[in-house]
């Protein structure tokens, strides 16, 4: 069973090829009964347009062990929280600035954060604490876009979610 | 595949094998979407239910995708049309639940390829009698500052009830409105940066930024409208009672008004239609020349696959 979670665990994600669908904590499970292979994966945002495209690269990768089947699975819903370590470290050295890690969420009504002070994103490439928004709406879902006045550098963050 | 030289050949091919060429078809392996409905709780009120929360989403999706191309700026482009596709994941979802519990079979016909999913069927070949979205999500956006001003309501409303959905009983609902709930309250977070620097911007701006919320006014009221069905769902434990959601949108704006110099909008609300509204399908005529965008490529190719 750990030889099918290996294999299906290095699928990379089509937008952030530098990251496997484990590292994102996209994979949920791998399963094999009878011969058939399941699969179960977790969209990171509702409408997630990879999901077809990572459902497409699980079941050629797995398709060698038996018939796959690729299921998706809303509960526990993803969050940035479920990337790994080791997927965060592949994020900054691509690059790309880690989400900061959230923890339990709150289970009453969400403020709006208008007066709060903003969040603070340290730059992938420079190392400096102080980088500022560009917007808060990146071209993937998953990441605003950002930039760093001391190396003058843009650079994308994965939003905390 | 299919191998033709023109692309409308390829896309009238009808192979009902293919996949169809305006959804991704994966609602059958979305585990949670087949779960029956739980005990006590009315299949059709259900299935109702589900599509109400569809149709508010899947409306209000294809109204932001109208920015597309048109967006004053390009990082707004992106924003809008990020938006827009957070609530289209919701729209699927939930279209797929409401088929599941039978909402799709009545708008079926023998035409149609028996592969078409519920989604599709639900999205592409209802007419506007039948959806049961709420009036401000079909409202036309007009400019950018009214577009603000509608994502700041529409966001901060739906952000609330998915908060008290994701503790309900339904596994789907719950499952949908816990993700969305954290996506919601990021776009409600980035319209309400615009609404104060359009607000509390130029003399110009802020009257623009006023007249926008102004716009938005009259659809607020049948936002807190309870439905028959919401009543009888709320008391099986599956619903959002409309009527509590109220005080989240008057704390929002309370907080949000005063920081963008902006009064709270006085406007008299659209009136329902002999005690209809949205929720019945009487809907403003805006809503029929959307969908005649939204629904003609499906309907000139009901076969199309790609």
């Amino acid at each position: 069973m750990s030889t099918l979670w290996d294999v299906a665990s290095e699928v990379t994600d089509p937008e952030m090829p530098m990251l496997t669908l484990a590292d994102l904590g996209v994979l949920r499970s791998v399963d094999q009964q009878d011969g058939r292979i399941t699969a179960t994966i977790t969209p990171t945002y509702a409408g997630c347009p990879a999901l077809d495209a990572m459902r497409d690269d699980l079941t050629a990768r797995l398709a060698e062990f038996g018939e796959v089947e690729v299921r998706v699975s809303l509960t526990p819903p993803w969050t940035t929280d479920l990337i790994s370590d080791e997927g965060r470290r592949k994020l900054a050295e691509a690059g790309v600035a880690p989400p900061a890690h959230i923890g339990p969420r709150a289970v009453g009504p969400v403020p709006l954060t208008l007066l709060a002070p903003p969040a603070r994103v340290t730059c992938p490439r420079c190392g400096s604490p102080d980088t500022e928004e560009l917007s808060r709406f990146g071209p993937t879902a998953c990441t605003a876009l950002r930039r760093c006045p001391a190396c003058r550098e843009p650079f994308e963050h994965m939003k905390d979610i | 595949m299919n191998e033709t030289e023109n692309v409308y050949d390829a896309l009238a091919e009808a192979d009902h094998e293919g996949r169809w060429a305006y959804g991704a078809g994966f609602d059958e392996s979305v585990v949670e979407v087949t779960a029956p409905a739980p005990a006590g709780v009315d299949r059709d009120d259900l299935a109702a239910y589900c599509l109400m929360l569809a149709d508010d989403a899947l409306v209000a999706s294809q109204r932001l995708s109208e920015w597309s191309t048109n967006a004053p700026e390009l990082e707004e482009e992106v924003a809008l049309a990020n938006i827009a596709l957070d609530l289209l994941g919701q729209a699927r979802v939930l279209l797929s639940r409401a088929g599941h519990l039978g909402a799709a079979e009545r708008f079926r016909t023998t035409t149609m390829a028996p592969a078409l999913s519920d989604e599709d069927v639900l999205a592409y070949f209802r007419d506007d009698r039948f959806f049961r979205s709420v009036t401000l999500a079909e409202m036309d956006l007009g400019d950018f500052a009214r577009t603000m001003a509608w994502i700041v309501v529409y966001s901060s409303w739906r952000l609330a009830l998915m908060t008290g959905l994701r503790g309900l009983s339904d596994p789907v609902l719950a499952a949908v409105a816990a993700k969305a709930v954290p996506e919601l309250a990021y776009q409600r977070e980035y319209a309400a940066g615009w609404v104060v620097r359009l607000g509390d911007g130029t003399e110009y701006s802020h009257e623009r930024m006023q007249a926008g919320f102004d716009a938005v006014w009259p659809f607020t009221e049948e936002l807190f409208l309870a439905h028959p069905v919401e009543t009888r769902l709320v008391e099986a434990g599956v619903a959002v009672d409309p009527t509590s959601l109220r005080a989240s949108l008057d704390a929002d704006l309370a907080q949000l008004l005063p920081v963008a110099t902006l009064s709270r909008p006085e406007r008299p609300a659209v009136g329902l239609v002999g005690g209809r509204g949205g929720r019945d399908g009487v809907h403003t005529e805006a809503l029929g020349r959307m969908l005649a965008i939204m629904q003609s490529l499906a309907r000139a190719h009901p076969d199309a696959t790609w």
